[in-house]
């Protein structure tokens, strides 16, 4: 009979202090998931459960003591004796800073976006006291797929989380979603940055549409608003399938 | 040549100016109506996906946004080319109705009745809706309460009072509870009451507007507005008719889909604003008005019981004064809110069958409703996609610009006479014919407009005589 590897070396547990509360938590997990267990509130885009993290949008940072460098706590791996601050005026600073230039960079217009009221980006917008963006908009003209007959990829309102990437490739094993180009000209892209309609990859499976945080992929034929999204599927299903092995 | 010029135009929706021409002997022997806003609508939404639409262009307008989300969405349905559900298309009606009151209301008693009642010679420092609140207040409050009911039926209807995203393309996003229903029935009986007491003050007193009714824009124009099948008032669906004042029919029912057959529009340098005309006749011969005026004129009844008394009393007036647009719009408000009652009172108005659900069938789609000012199109075209490919916006208040200029002419002409000081309440006048008509300019700039009034006397040599600015 085969021992499972999880029997041998299970991960160590380590105590550490988040907000100089004592928490104990396993090696493997990430500081955001251990603050979230011992409900202290960090906000994220880019992260949803299920999905592999990459500490792209830059808004879970903390400040880890000993380290002079803002950590992403999505990635960030607890370790003995740690200390951890979730929240300094600093950190506020900085996170409000983030959302201001996703903004600044994209074009955002809440009012008659599909996802109005249902956008994490907003929603991280109001929680971090956004009132209004201190840098000049970019305005830079972006385009529009509204080639697949069920969906619409509005590059206005990406905001390069890429869980779009992430979904298709961990999840539905389709690989359509990438990225090309780099830092101010980075993309999210179909295939190899053809239309959206004409991908042969594509199932057509929706998923990207509902990890999506902003208005950018959403359903064909939405008015402003009503674009509602349900994204608790993902975590389940990589759960199951983690238990079916 | 000496101007005169008047700006901003105050008391109207958008920024204008207003530039007079004299001759020699200081006769007024041109006039203009400059609007000097640009919106662009029409430019910014290429590209967007069509179903953005009723929510991007009802943006046009904080006033009468309802007005530009059903015009949209009936060019969105056009689109889906789908017929709605008939209960989605009533409580579309019913918001357009209660728009329609709620802007007449302010047009009628925020903007003119300060002219009207507190009078057009009257102290400018006064001569707003505060002054109207000191001295009569109890009219004032009718007002804003004929106002507040029209308000309040669209935020229960759609969630909230400007912008609501309630009406989508194939119909509305959720049906009326007999809750809200009922809600809407009890504010109907007083504001019924305020319309009628409101008509029966302000007609009695219009025999002391004599040389106003004489001189705002009162000559022959043609008159466009929507009509049901059977030649009634109609604000959301219907028959467009074209029609004489006498009741002759120019034309019956102009299509949607060929409008451009019947409807050409002019561009002047001077202003933003379109000049919409009918193409038979050319320009500017083909002058037309819209509005509550012209609906009222191309009628044979209106088609509620109580508004239809006034309306006999309408067409004893002389009505090709753009002057009786205010009796007009008194007449409409109080129809309006008969109409919500018949709605209201329709056992199928809470169905819960309220939107049909297609993907984009046809390339191009045409939308037309009555908005408060007039006649509104919406005719967008699309690509495969359904992305918007080109938006033509044809506003009522366009529609009435060739109206507005003569009719600014005329009036000046009355009250401005060679070797007299031109004095505010002669301005005033030329002001108040454009409020006659309820301009929205925010609403109308879209083909690229800023206007605030200003009017300038110019003499013969070019040589700014006198200038009037506010």
């Amino acid at each position: 009979m085969k021992a499972t590897p999880k029997s041998i070396n299970a991960p160590r547990v380590v105590t550490l202090k988040i907000n100089g509360q004592d928490i104990s938590g396993r090696e493997d997990e990430s500081i955001l998931d251990l603050a979230r267990e011992n409900n202290i509130f960090i906000p994220t885009l880019c992260h949803l459960d299920g999905l592999t993290d990459i500490g792209a949008c830059r808004l879970c940072l903390v400040e880890v003591q000993g380290m002079n460098k803002l950590q992403p706590a999505c990635v960030l791996r607890p370790s003995e004796g740690m200390e951890v601050n979730t929240d300094s005026p600093r950190l506020q600073r900085y996170r409000r800073m983030v959302i201001e230039m996703l903004f600044a960079e994209g074009n955002h217009m809440c009012s008659v976006c599909v996802s109005n009221g249902h956008c994490d980006l907003q929603a991280a917008a109001q929680i971090l006291g956004m009132d209004h963006v201190r840098l000049d908009y970019f305005s830079k003209p972006r385009t529009l797929d509204g080639s697949h007959p069920r969906f619409v990829f509005d590059e206005n309102r990406c905001i390069l989380c890429t869980r779009c990437v992430r979904v298709c490739a961990e999840v539905e094993g389709a690989f359509t979603w990438g990225v090309m180009g780099r830092g101010i000209d980075s993309r999210v892209i179909t295939d190899m940055d053809e239309r959206w309609g004409e991908s042969t990859t594509c199932t057509g499976c929706s998923k990207c549409v509902a990890v999506c945080p902003t208005g950018a992929i959403v359903d064909k034929g939405k008015g402003a608003s009503e674009m509602v999204k349900h994204r608790e599927f993902v975590a389940m299903l990589r759960e199951q399938r983690e238990r079916e092995g | 040549m000496p101007e005169i010029l008047i700006d901003p135009v105050t008391r109207i929706e958008g920024h204008s100016k207003i530039s007079l021409q004299l001759n020699d002997e200081g006769e007024v022997v041109d006039a203009a109506f400059h609007v000097t806003q640009i919106r662009g609508f029409e430019k910014f939404v290429e590209g967007r996906p069509f179903s953005e639409m009723p929510s991007l262009m009802a943006r046009i307008c904080g006033i009468c946004p309802v007005s530009h989300l059903i015009a949209s969405a009936k060019a969105c349905d056009a689109l889906l080319a789908v017929r709605i559900p008939p209960t989605a298309a009533k409580l579309r009606a019913l918001m357009n109705l209660a728009q329609i009151a709620q802007s007449h209301a302010l047009s009628f008693f925020y903007l003119s009745a300060p002219d009207l009642l507190l009078g057009m010679d009257s102290n400018p420092s006064e001569r707003h809706i505060f002054g109207l609140l000191k001295h009569h207040p109890q009219i004032a409050r009718e007002g804003v309460k004929l106002r507040a009911v029209g308000q309040t039926i669209i935020e229960v209807l759609g969630g909230k009072r400007i912008h609501s995203a309630w009406v989508v393309p194939g119909g509305v996003n959720a049906p009326l509870s007999e809750e809200k229903r009922d809600k809407i029935a009890a504010m109907l009986p007083e504001v019924i009451a305020i319309a009628q007491r409101s008509l029966d003050w302000f007609g009695e007193m219009l025999d002391r507007f004599q040389s106003e009714i004489a001189s705002f824009a009162n000559f022959e124009t043609l008159y466009m507005g929507l009509v049901t099948e059977d030649g009634a008032l109609e604000h959301y669906d219907g028959h467009l008719r074209l029609a004489e004042l006498d009741g002759t029919v120019i034309v019956r029912d102009i299509p949607a889909d060929n409008y451009q057959k019947y409807i050409a529009e002019a561009v002047e340098p001077t202003s933003y604003l379109k000049s919409p005309y009918y193409r038979p006749y050319g320009y500017p011969k083909g002058m037309y008005r819209v509005g509550p005026l012209a609906r009222l004129n191309i009628v044979e009844r209106v088609g509620t019981p109580l508004a239809e008394r006034y309306f006999h009393h309408y067409r004893s007036l002389d009505r090709q004064s753009s002057f009786h647009y205010h009796y007009a719009r008194l007449i409409e408000i109080l129809y309006a809110y008969e109409k919500i009652q018949q709605l209201v009172d329709d056992p199928h108005i809470t169905d819960t069958r309220v939107r049909a659900v297609a993907a984009a069938n046809a390339p191009e789609g045409v939308g037309i409703s009555e908005a408060p000012r007039g006649t509104l199109l919406h005719h967008y075209e699309i690509d495969e996609d359904g992305m918007m490919k080109r938006a033509n916006l044809i506003i009522a208040t366009g529609q009435n610009n060739l109206a507005m200029n003569r009719g600014v002419l005329q009036v000046a002409q009355a009250y401005i006479k060679k070797g007299k000081k031109i004095e505010e309440s002669m301005l005033n006048r030329v002001e108040a014919v454009i409020r006659a008509y309820d301009p929205c300019l925010s609403c109308s700039t879209h083909a690229i407009g800023a206007m605030p009034l200003r009017v300038q006397l110019f003499g013969p040599d070019g040589t700014l005589l006198d200038e009037a600015v506010r």
